[in-house]
Order: C-alpha cells, then sequence, then structure tokens
C-alpha cells in the first residue's frame, strides 16, 4: 500500500485525528500560556522564585517525553490512561520556553527606559503593564511559538497513553512495520507545526517594537 | 510641620548631612529583595537600585563591605535657581539626583523637598511632581512622542482635551512643532530630538523641579551646543529650579546660576560661575584647565 493510497482510503480517519491533535496542543498551550507568562512576570522581582520554576521547568525538557507520560500514568488525579494525563504532560513540556522567554523579554529592557518610568512616578504595577510587558511582547510570543512547535511533536507521542492524536497513526505504522501509514501521521504533524510556526512568526513579527 | 522651620523661607531641596552608602558588592542580578530595607520605600526603590548598581557611582575597594557613594552632603537649592552638580565619573552626581526624587533614600541624613522630607512624601506623588530628564531620553519606545510627553499627565488622569492642548504646548515650547512629530515614535527621530522630546515630557505636567541627569551627554558636539544655548534660554524663562548633572565645565558654566563641585562624594567647590573659575582647589583647576585646553587652540592642529 503506498501513501497516496492510504491518504485517499483513510482521508477521514487522518482528518478527525488531525482535529483530536490539533484540539490536545490547543489545550496544553491554553494552560501553558496561563501558567507561564503570570510565572514569568512573577520571577522578575524574586530570584529566589525564579531558581526554583526556571529549575523545574528545565527538569522536565530533560525527561524523555515518553518517559514522562510513563510517569504520569500512576499518579492520581492527573495521572491515568488517556487525554488529561498527555495535557499534563504537553503543559510540562511547553512550560519552560514560554517562561524562559517572558522572564528574559521583561527584564532585558533598556535600562534608561525602566528607570525613567520609576523617575516619573508610575507605580511598580504600571511599569509591569504600560512598559515591560508591551515591549515584551513579542519575545512572548517567540517562547510561545518555540512551545508550540515542540508540543506539535511531542503530542504525537501521547498516543503512547491511549490520548490519540496523530501519534495513532506513527505507532500503528511501526507495529505494521508500513511507511505509509506512518506517514499519515508524520506528514499532517509536520505541517501542523510549520502553518503554526508560521502563524505565530508573523503575529511576532506585526508586534515587534523596535 | 516640624521640619519646616529649619529650612529657609525659599529652599526648594535642602540635603541635610545626606550620606548614602550601599552594602555588599555591587550586584545586579541576584540582588537579594530587601537588601536595602531600611530605605523604607522597598517596593518603589527595589527596581531602581538596581540600575543604580549599574552606574559608575561612587568610589568603593572591591573589598568593602559598605560603598558610600556621597558622604555627609549638606547643600541648599533655591526655588528658581539652576543647580549644576559638576564632576567626574562616579563623583556621586547622579547619586545626589537620585536622592531628590526618591530613586534613593538617604542612609543618614535627610533630603528635605518643599519642606518636607523625601522618605515622608509618597514616592510616586513626589515623582510626579518633579520633572526628569535622562542622557538617552529614556523615551517609551512604544509610545508616540505625543503619548511620552502625556505620560505624566495621563497617570494624573488630566482629561483628554487637557492633555492634547498641553502636548502641543510642550511640543511649541521645544521646538518640534510643525510636522508630524506628535505621531512619530521615537526611533524615528534623531538623537536630538529624542533629547527636546525628554525635556517636554519631564515638563508637561508643569514641576516646580526639574532633574537632569547629562541629558545632552549622548549627542554629536554640534547638537549638543545648539541644545544647551536653547535649553539655557529656556531655563530663563520657565523659572523652574533645575538640578542639572554633567561632567562638562563648559556645560556647567553656561548654564548654571551655581556650580557645585563633588569629588569623591564630597563637595569640594559651590558657587557662582563668575567665582567659581577663580577657586583655587585642585579639583576646580582640573576642571578649569580641560577648559582652558580648548580656548587657548593650541592642540596639535593649531600648530603649522
Amino acid at each position: 500500500m503506498n501513501v497516496y493510497t492510504f491518504f485517499t482510503t483513510h482521508g477521514a480517519e487522518i482528518f478527525s485525528t488531525t482535529l483530536q491533535h490539533m484540539e490536545l496542543v490547543a489545550i496544553a498551550m491554553v494552560i501553558a500560556v496561563a501558567v507561564a507568562v503570570p510565572l514569568g512576570i512573577l520571577v522578575v522581582e524574586r530570584p529566589g522564585l525564579r531558581t526554583v520554576a526556571l529549575g523545574a521547568a528545565s527538569v522536565f525538557q530533560t525527561i524523555p517525553s515518553l518517559a514522562l507520560f510513563g510517569f504520569l500514568i500512576p499518579i492520581p488525579y492527573i495521572g491515568g490512561i488517556g487525554e488529561r494525563t498527555a495535557v499534563v504532560a504537553l503543559v510540562l513540556y511547553a512550560l519552560l520556553p514560554i517562561l524562559r522567554n517572558t522572564y528574559v523579554g521583561l527584564t532585558e529592557i533598556d535600562p534608561a527606559v525602566l528607570e525613567a518610568a520609576t523617575a516619573m512616578g508610575m507605580t511598580p504595577w504600571q511599569v509591569m503593564w504600560r512598559v515591560r510587558l508591551p515591549l515584551a511582547l513579542s519575545f512572548i510570543l517567540a517562547g510561545i511559538r518555540t512551545a508550540t512547535v515542540i508540543t506539535i511533536g511531542v503530542a504525537t507521542i501521547a498516543a503512547a497513553i491511549g490520548a490519540g492524536g496523530l501519534g495513532t497513526f506513527i505507532f500503528r505504522g511501526v507495529a505494521m512495520v508500513s511507511d505509509a501509514v506512518i506517514l499519515a501521521g508524520a506528514i499532517p504533524a509536520a505541517l501542523l507545526a510549520l502553518v503554526a510556526d508560521g502563524l505565530l512568526a508573523l503575529l511576532e513579527k506585526r508586534l515587534r517594537v523596535s | 510641620m516640624p521640619t519646616q522651620s529649619q529650612v529657609p523661607a525659599n529652599a526648594n531641596i535642602q540635603f541635610n548631612e545626606v550620606t548614602y552608602g550601599v552594602h555588599g558588592t555591587p550586584a545586579r542580578v541576584s540582588r537579594p529583595s530587601g537588601q536595602l530595607s531600611d530605605s523604607g520605600a522597598k517596593n518603589y526603590d527595589s527596581s531602581a537600585i538596581g540600575e543604580a548598581d549599574g552606574r559608575p557611582n561612587g568610589v568603593f575597594s572591591k573589598n568593602s563591605t559598605q560603598r558610600v557613594l556621597v558622604s555627609n552632603i549638606s547643600l541648599t537649592i533655591s526655588a528658581g535657581e539652576t543647580m549644576v552638580l559638576l564632576g567626574r565619573s562616579g563623583s556621586g552626581k547622579t547619586t545626589l539626583l537620585r536622592l531628590i526624587n526618591r530613586m534613593l533614600t538617604p542612609t543618614s541624613g535627610s533630603v528635605l523637598v518643599k519642606g518636607r522630607a523625601t522618605t515622608e512624601w509618597d514616592p510616586i506623588e513626589l515623582r510626579r511632581s518633579i520633572g526628569y530628564v535622562i542622557q538617552e531620553a529614556g523615551l517609551f519606545p512604544h509610545f508616540t512622542v505625543a503619548e511620552n510627553i502625556a505620560l505624566v499627565p495621563t497617570l494624573d488622569k488630566w482629561d483628554a482635551a487637557r492633555i492634547s492642548a498641553r502636548v502641543a504646548e510642550m511640543l511649541k515650547l521645544v521646538g518640534l512643532d510643525g510636522g508630524d512629530f506628535a505621531s512619530r515614535y521615537p526611533r524615528e527621530l534623531s538623537g536630538g530630538q529624542r533629547q527636546r522630546v525628554g525635556v517636554a515630557r519631564a515638563l508637561a505636567a508643569d514641576p516646580e523641579i526639574l532633574l537632569m541627569d547629562e541629558p545632552f551627554g549622548a549627542l554629536d558636539p554640534v547638537t549638543r551646543a545648539e541644545l544647551q544655548r536653547e535649553f539655557a534660554e529656556l531655563a530663563k524663562r520657565l523659572k523652574k529650579t533645575i538640578v542639572f548633572v554633567t561632567h562638562d565645565l563648559r556645560e556647567a558654566l553656561l548654564l548654571a546660576s551655581r556650580i557645585v563641585l563633588l569629588q569623591n562624594g564630597k563637595i569640594v567647590a559651590n558657587d557662582t560661575p563668575l567665582n567659581f573659575m577663580k577657586l583655587q582647589h585642585p579639583e576646580v583647576q582640573a576642571f578649569a584647565a580641560s577648559l582652558g585646553d580648548i580656548r587657548a587652540g593650541n592642540g596639535a592642529g593649531a600648530v603649522r
């Protein structure tokens, strides 16, 4: 069976699996952004928390993805078989790029600008919301972009713990020793990553303040 | 107010035996929060101090635990005068400036602004009532020129009509009226234009006091001379209390009603420009010498 025939005969299944994959990634990214961006803001003035947060996020990234999915299965509430566990793992993976870029974006601002902001009588809150965040936005978005691309790839492994997604085809193809089936998962996943990367790059460019 | 009685009637800013030092070796990033909690303004100062450490403000030996940036400063700055704080890099002049708007608080002694110790002021209220211009202007790159100038009025919630009228007035004041300057971003301006916007922004809320930290230091010599001349005119008209930091004696002589010379965190001279040049202090002489070379035109190029 060649790739083309598989795509034509299994088109509907590939489409719905791709949608499921996107859903998995989208949920994980929303949660990761909701956690990592505020955390990045918090650590700007808190070196202790910064060390802990960046350290933990780095550690998650070093755990091989397949192992991380496996580790999570026996954990109550967040673990088990299925989508929920997969989302937890994907969030843990996505944290570091977003957190690090948020922190770097918020701190790598011309000191003269921050000096002026404070000296003109902005409160720390106003300095954050009116100066630091707007200037860090393209940085933060770059982090989200990196994290999204990584997550789309890592999410294929989620099929190993029964979370579905495009990994389903890849694992099935490996078991069947069928390139066509593997590619039915790999090609849409690669396309998703490229499209997400392109769209987010575009948005990032638009928000950049030179 | 108990502190009021000690202050001369026309004093706008007064330093009473002010010493400012920092504990520990200069740390920028990994500074423990609350390192200077004795300042009593931790929330606001914590961000400011990080930047202070980046500036070569003071004398310090590498292993000392206390780095004294200015020591035992007593100084009265009267309403309406332009006081120039002159000194080499690291002499403490910027530190003195930052003590006025409570970007720093004294380790000992007190700084009175309009008769009230800076530590008794709400730092936000104090800073909004004081104009501040720094080198490279420190304009917000994501704000237009108009939005930059409108900063303090916006923070103080003026109504929109009043703000736009004030912005137009300020643009005119600094010679940026006509053209589309208001809607431009700082990156679309020349260095001199940016600095003009910096001055306009500082004056927008009509503060009594204006602090300027080497505002023209980063400009090319021709533009600098231009802005110095214009600003000297402006200062005369505005009648603000101006504290101006520079290491350029020429600039000091042009702008000052009084020159205060700092060396190693101490005041070594305090006089009118006219008398200043006659002082015998070696540091005054050193500054005067730098000027003399230029006047005599005795550089290598002048010799045929």
